[in-house]
């Protein structure tokens, strides 16, 4: 499986991230590298095998709904790069 | 190296409650130590002196009364993943430029909480992502470890490699990692460490910034089998804050050391015996079974036949997992933030700065595999297969097996910038061949020095357990360090 240029256009784009020209490049041949390495999947034969979903065998504990933190506006956006009154600033969304 | 950094964390804690030396003394001795060294190591990218003074003098009050705490004024270098109240945890990225939390990590909590005093935040690879800590933002960690008569600079293994040259060069008397593929094992072995990945479930995972959370695991780095017993009792504990932690009480494990291993049953695995593993790390293998052997345990062969699969299983799984955790890092709540003419070009400028190629990389990885149209051929496909290489385990343990014994590395410590590993990132991925098995399954694993390299460099093995068999491998660990001796490299910094 090879990815082309066109590809890592589009992923670069749905994973929210620029690349110039030549940083897409070298990751269209590295992209088909790895993907190389994960081709080896296709000698396993998975018939009737269930996918992992719990590490280790355990369920998901259930706790009373109630309330256990909160009110610390403060606190959450002390480390954003743009804030007013308490509200994360971001570039125009809506016209 | 001094004579009170020489000292293990037992032995340094036997020191302080005799009152022979002071905790404050201790630290200050560490940090006149770093403030000489660093700049040639490059393994802390924050130093907290005045914090750390400040706790070491909290503890010696403590230690007055007689009134300690199971660390009480042990100096440690907590890796830049962890979240520190108020001090520096970037994952070592750009992308989280600034950042200080206000809020701690469990793990950090607990050694406070226990008498730890913070030196400072270890360097590491970008977001943990990396087997030579040279994708950190903050430059590569020099391994304090040289080939024989050579001054080429080596890699200290990673992504912890700070923890673990830091821990080696006595910069730290021990040191939180954290391990996803092989992070703590990988530079544990580069440096002639002790490193133990816990079961998955053992540590808390609340406050560690998150890179694969069905693989990551918070465990020590620590100069022998005792102090990494020490450290990890008190890292472990059951959290509510994190829903795959386990409430299991925490052993001591410092109590199993110096039991008899006799008649404990070792497997050796024979597909890990590949291809082209070099000789000394064939030789050092069975040198490792024999040391077992002649301790009392029998060394049975055993059979994991999808070993093998592993790795190109690890490299759908954890990029997926980390596409999705690393998506958060958007110039919005946190960290840098590059402007853009909408708020698209804001986001995908943001992150083309800040993260750098590794990440970026593995980021792509990810996306692709979860696309649309993609999801069954490889991730549904790799948790399948995680499937089988976790029965392959419970297979044999059921069969009565205590303990695995594999290599942790296909070779020893690598030179800074070997372009056939910079350059190729299949061949760097190798590195993880013996190591990731373990996080796809979700075990304990732990990676102890076991002699040296023709070239003069250490070289590790590693202890695989069942879930929650962590006191296994401490027993069977501490046999084989009384065997193999422990390691320090010769000062040049």
């Amino acid at each position: 499986m090879s990815v082309d240029l066109t590809m890592i256009k589009n992923i670069a784009h749905l994973a929210r991230i620029a690349l110039n020209e030549k940083e897409a490049q070298c990751m269209s041949g590295e992209l088909t590298a790895i993907l190389g390495l994960v081709e080896q999947l296709d000698e396993v034969d998975v018939t009737n095998v269930e996918p992992i979903t719990s590490i280790m065998p355990m369920i998901l504990r259930m706790r009373e709904d109630v309330v256990t933190d909160g009110s610390r506006t403060e606190d959450i956006v002390v480390n954003a790069p743009v804030v007013e009154k308490g509200f994360f600033l971001v570039p125009k969304v809506i016209e | 190296m001094n004579d009170v950094t020489a000292l293990t964390i037992a032995e340094a804690r036997e020191r302080l409650r005799r009152r022979e030396i002071t905790a404050v003394e201790l630290t200050d001795i560490y940090l006149a130590e770093i403030d000489k060294a660093n700049a040639k190591i490059n393994a802390y990218v924050s130093i907290t002196g005045d914090q750390a003074r400040h706790m070491a003098a909290k503890s010696d009050v403590l230690l007055a009364k007689g009134k300690e705490r199971p660390l009480e004024g042990i100096p440690l270098g907590i890796k830049d993943l962890f979240a520190t109240y108020d001090v520096h945890t970037q994952a070592c990225s750009r992308i989280l430029d600034g950042f200080r939390p206000n809020y701690e990590s469990t793990v950090t909590a607990n050694l406070w909480a226990d008498g730890a005093v913070l030196l400072g935040k270890l360097n590491m690879d970008e977001f943990a992502m990396g087997s030579s800590n040279e994708t950190s933002f903050y430059g590569p960690v020099i391994n304090p470890w040289r080939r024989k008569g050579s001054a080429t600079a080596l890699v200290p293994g990673g992504s912890s490699g700070g923890s673990a040259a830091a821990v080696a060069a006595h910069l730290c008397a021990g040191a939180t990692a954290t391990d996803t593929g092989g992070s703590i094992r990988q530079p544990a072995a580069f440096t002639g460490t002790v490193g133990i990945k816990p079961t998955y479930g053992r540590c808390s995972r609340w406050g560690v910034i998150a890179f694969a959370s069905s693989l990551d695991q918070a465990g020590p780095i620590a100069r022998d089998v005792r102090d990494c017993a020490i450290l990890l009792k008190s890292m472990a504990s059951f959290d509510i804050k994190d829903s795959t932690s386990v409430d299991l009480p925490v052993p001591d494990y410092e109590a199993v050391l110096g039991k008899s291993v006799k008649g404990m049953k070792i497997g050796i695995p024979k597909e890990y015996q590949i291809d082209d593993m070099p000789k000394e790390i064939a030789r050092l293998w069975s040198r490792g079974s024999e040391c077992l052997k002649e301790a009392g345990a029998q060394i049975i062969d055993i059979s994991m036949p999808h070993t093998k699969y592993a790795l190109a299983a690890y490299y759908i799984v954890a990029p997926a997992e980390a596409s999705s955790n690393l998506a958060r890092y958007d110039g919005v709540r946190y960290g840098l933030r590059v402007s853009g003419k909408d708020i698209i070009e804001m986001y995908e400028n943001t992150r083309s700065l800040g993260f750098g190629h590794e990440v970026k990389r593995r980021i792509l990885i990810g996306t692709y595999v979860l696309s649309a149209g993609y999801y069954n051929a490889y991730y549904l496909k790799a948790q399948k297969v995680r499937t089988l290489i976790k029965r392959d385990f419970d297979q044999v343990f059921e069969q009565g097996i205590d303990a695995i014994l594999t290599p942790v590395t296909p070779s020893a410590a690598f030179r800074i910038g070997d372009e056939s590993l910079t350059q190729d990132p299949v061949a760097m991925y190798l590195n993880d061949i013996f190591t990731v098995t373990v996080n796809m399954a979700g075990l304990p694993g732990l990676s102890i020095p076991a002699g040296l390299s023709t070239e003069g460099l250490p070289l590790g093995l590693q202890l695989i357990g069942y879930p929650f068999g962590e006191e296994i491998l401490f027993q069977l660990g501490h046999v084989m360090e009384k065997a193999c001796g422990t390691f320090s490299p010769k000062k040049w910094w």
